[in-house]
C-alpha cells in the first residue's frame, strides 16, 4: 500500500470514528496518529484489510487519549471502556467532512490547512512548509479551526462550492519545496469525485488536469515564466490531458455546465491546439461569453476582452477592456498584452513597465519587466 | 497574504505622541515592552504570526568595488538616512486585517502611558510563485510571441 492509497482512507477513518461519537478533534489527532504508525509498521507487518486496521488503530488512540485526559480531570473513565456503540458504517458519512473542514465560518486559509490535515492527511509540518509561516503558527490555525466547528454538527450536507473553492486555492497554490499542493488538490478533488459525480466536481477535475499538464513546461529552469506561445508543447502531460479532456466530456454530457466546467473547456482549446496560430479563438471566446454569464467575477470580462482581441481584432479587445474597472488585478497587463497585439510596441512597453509594478508575485513581475525590456530593445533597432 | 511591518527609528511621518523612547520612565518603558510581546503572542495564537525582528541603529552601506577586490563601506549613516527599527511580518486574510493588525500595534503606549500614534510601514509581500490557474494568467503568456 502506497502513502497515496493510504491517505485516501483518511475522510472514512475519521468519519467513522465521529460517528461512533468521537469530537472531531480528538478524532482528528487519534487519525494523524494511527498514519503515522500505519507508515512506520506497515512497510514489515501490511494489515489484511487496511481500512479496518486504520480505524481500529485511531479509535484506540482516540480511547487512550480520552481515557489519559479523562484521568487528569480525575472523572470517570468507564464510559470509554465499553465497546464502540456503533459496528464499523459502510455507509459512507465522510463525504460530510469535506462540507465540515471548507465550512464558511472558518477564513479560507484556515479551511484550506484544516482540509490539507484532516482531509488530505498532511503533517502540519508539511502544511507550514508549503505556506512558509512557522510550524507553530500552523499548529494553532489548524487547532482554532478545530475548535470553531467543533460545535456544528455533522447532519446534513453543505455547499459543494465552498469545498470546491477550498481545493481550487490548494491547486493555485503549486508547488514548493517537497510538498506538491498541486497534485495533493488533484488526488482530493479525484477523491470527493468518488463520493459525488457533480458535474462542477468533474469540471474542476478537469481544469486542474489539464493546467496541470501543461506545468512542466510553463517555467524553465531558472524559475522564468515561459509565455504559452514559446511553451514545448512536447513537454506537455499529453496522457494527462487525454485524462482531464475525458472528465470534461463526462462533466458536460450532464448537461449542467457551471464555472469550472466552461474554465475546463477553455484549458482544453489551449492543451489541444498544435500550436498559437492554431488556437481556436472563436471556441475560446464562445466559452468565454459562458463563463460571463456564469460568474460575478469580473476577471472573467477581463480574460474575455484578450479572447475578443484574437478572435475578432485588438481594437475590439481594447475597447472591451475599456469598459472595465482599471482597478482590476491584471488590468494594466491586458492593456499591455493588447497594444503589442496591435502592433504598438511602445506604447506596450509603457504599459508593461507600470503592470510590473502591480504584480503580486515575484515571477510575474520579472516576466512583465522582461516584456517591457524586450519590447523597448525592438524599439531601439 | 504575507506583510511586513516596518518600524522606524527616521524617516516615518511624527507620531502624535512624539517624545522619544529614551525620555519615557522606566514604568512606560516596560509597558511598551509587554504592549509589543503580548501583540505577537496573540498573533501567535491567532496563527497569523510568521516573524519579528528589532534592529540595531547601526550599520554601514556595503557595495560590491570589482573582482578581487573587498568590498567597499560607507558609513556611518548620516542623520538624514530612513532608519528601520524593526519589523514584524504576518500571514493574514486580507489587506483589512492587515491594516486592523497595523493598527493595534501604532497603539503601543509611549510617554504617560498614552498610545504613540507612531506611523508603521505596512507592505505586501510578492509571492514567490505565481498563481497557477487564473485564467488571464495563460492568455497573458502568449504575449511575448504575439505579433
Amino acid at each position: 500500500m502506497d502513502d497515496r492509497r493510504l491517505r485516501s482512507l483518511i475522510p472514512e477513518t475519521l468519519s467513522a470514528l465521529i460517528g461512533r461519537g468521537a469530537d472531531f478533534a480528538s478524532a482528528e489527532d487519534a487519525v494523524q496518529e494511527a498514519l503515522v504508525q500505519a507508515l512506520d509498521t506497515w512497510p514489515d507487518t501490511p494489515p489484511r484489510d487496511p481500512k479496518a486496521w486504520l480505524i481500529r488503530t485511531a479509535w484506540h488512540r482516540f480511547l487512550d487519549a480520552s481515557r489519559s485526559e479523562q484521568a487528569r480531570r480525575r472523572r470517570e473513565a468507564s464510559a470509554w471502556t465499553q465497546p464502540p456503540p456503533m459496528p464499523i458504517s459502510e455507509t459512507d458519512d465522510s463525504l460530510k467532512l469535506y462540507f465540515l473542514c471548507a465550512h464558511p465560518s472558518l477564513t479560507q486559509s484556515s479551511a484550506v490547512a484544516l482540509t490539507l490535515r484532516a482531509v488530505g492527511g498532511l503533517t502540519t509540518e508539511q502544511i507550514a512548509e508549503a505556506y512558509m509561516v512557522p510550524a507553530s503558527t500552523m499548529g494553532q490555525r489548524i487547532s482554532r479551526a478545530k475548535q470553531r466547528i467543533s460545535g456544528l454538527r455533522l447532519t446534513s450536507p453543505g455547499d459543494l462550492s465552498t469545498v470546491l473553492r477550498v481545493f481550487y486555492l490548494i491547486f493555485n497554490e503549486g508547488y514548493s519545496g517537497e510538498v506538491d499542493l498541486a497534485t495533493e488538490a488533484i488526488r482530493l478533488t479525484e477523491q470527493l469525485a468518488h463520493r459525488n459525480s457533480h458535474p462542477e466536481v468533474l469540471g474542476l477535475l478537469a481544469l486542474m488536469l489539464l493546467t496541470d499538464a501543461r506545468r512542466p513546461a510553463r517555467t524553465d529552469s531558472d524559475g522564468r515564466l515561459i509565455p504559452l506561445a514559446e511553451q514545448d508543447r512536447g513537454r506537455w502531460k499529453h496522457h494527462q490531458i487525454a485524462l482531464g479532456v475525458e472528465v470534461l466530456q463526462r462533466a458536460l454530457a450532464r448537461d449542467r455546465l457551471g464555472e469550472f466546467q466552461a474554465q475546463a473547456a477553455i484549458a482544453a482549446l489551449h492543451a489541444d491546439a498544435q500550436s498559437t496560430q492554431e488556437t481556436d479563438w472563436q471556441q475560446i471566446l464562445h466559452w468565454y461569453d459562458e463563463l460571463v454569464s456564469l460568474t460575478e467575477n469580473p476577471l472573467a470580462r477581463l480574460n474575455r476582452a484578450i479572447a475578443l482581441g484574437h478572435a475578432q481584432d485588438p481594437t475590439s479587445g481594447l475597447a472591451e477592456l475599456s469598459s472595465l474597472d482599471p482597478s482590476l488585478p491584471r488590468h494594466t497587463a491586458a492593456a499591455a498584452y493588447l497594444h503589442e497585439l496591435n502592433g504598438e510596441p511602445t506604447i506596450a512597453a509603457d504599459l508593461y513597465s507600470q503592470a510590473a509594478q502591480e504584480a503580486t508575485s515575484l515571477p510575474e513581475r520579472h516576466h512583465l519587466i522582461r516584456q517591457a525590456a524586450r519590447l523597448s530593445a525592438q524599439d531601439c533597432h | 497574504m504575507k506583510y511586513i511591518m516596518l518600524k522606524h527609528y527616521r524617516g516615518a511621518p511624527d507620531p502624535r505622541n512624539n517624545v522619544p523612547m529614551d525620555q519615557w520612565t522606566p514604568e512606560e518603558v516596560d509597558a511598551h515592552v509587554k504592549y509589543m510581546n503580548d501583540f505577537a503572542d496573540r498573533l501567535r495564537e491567532t496563527g497569523e504570526f510568521v516573524d519579528s525582528q528589532a534592529l540595531s541603529p547601526q550599520g554601514e552601506w556595503v557595495s560590491h568595488s570589482g573582482q578581487g577586490k573587498p568590498p567597499i563601506t560607507d558609513g556611518p549613516f548620516p542623520e538624514t538616512k530612513d532608519l528601520v527599527a524593526g519589523f514584524m511580518i504576518i500571514d493574514v486574510q486580507d489587506h483589512q486585517r492587515a491594516v486592523e493588525l497595523a493598527g493595534e500595534l501604532s497603539a503601543a503606549p509611549g510617554a504617560d502611558g498614552q498610545p504613540i500614534h507612531e506611523w508603521l510601514e505596512l507592505r505586501p509581500f510578492l509571492n514567490q510563485k505565481a498563481e497557477t490557474v487564473e485564467a488571464i494568467h495563460e492568455a497573458l503568456q502568449t504575449g511575448s510571441s504575439a505579433q
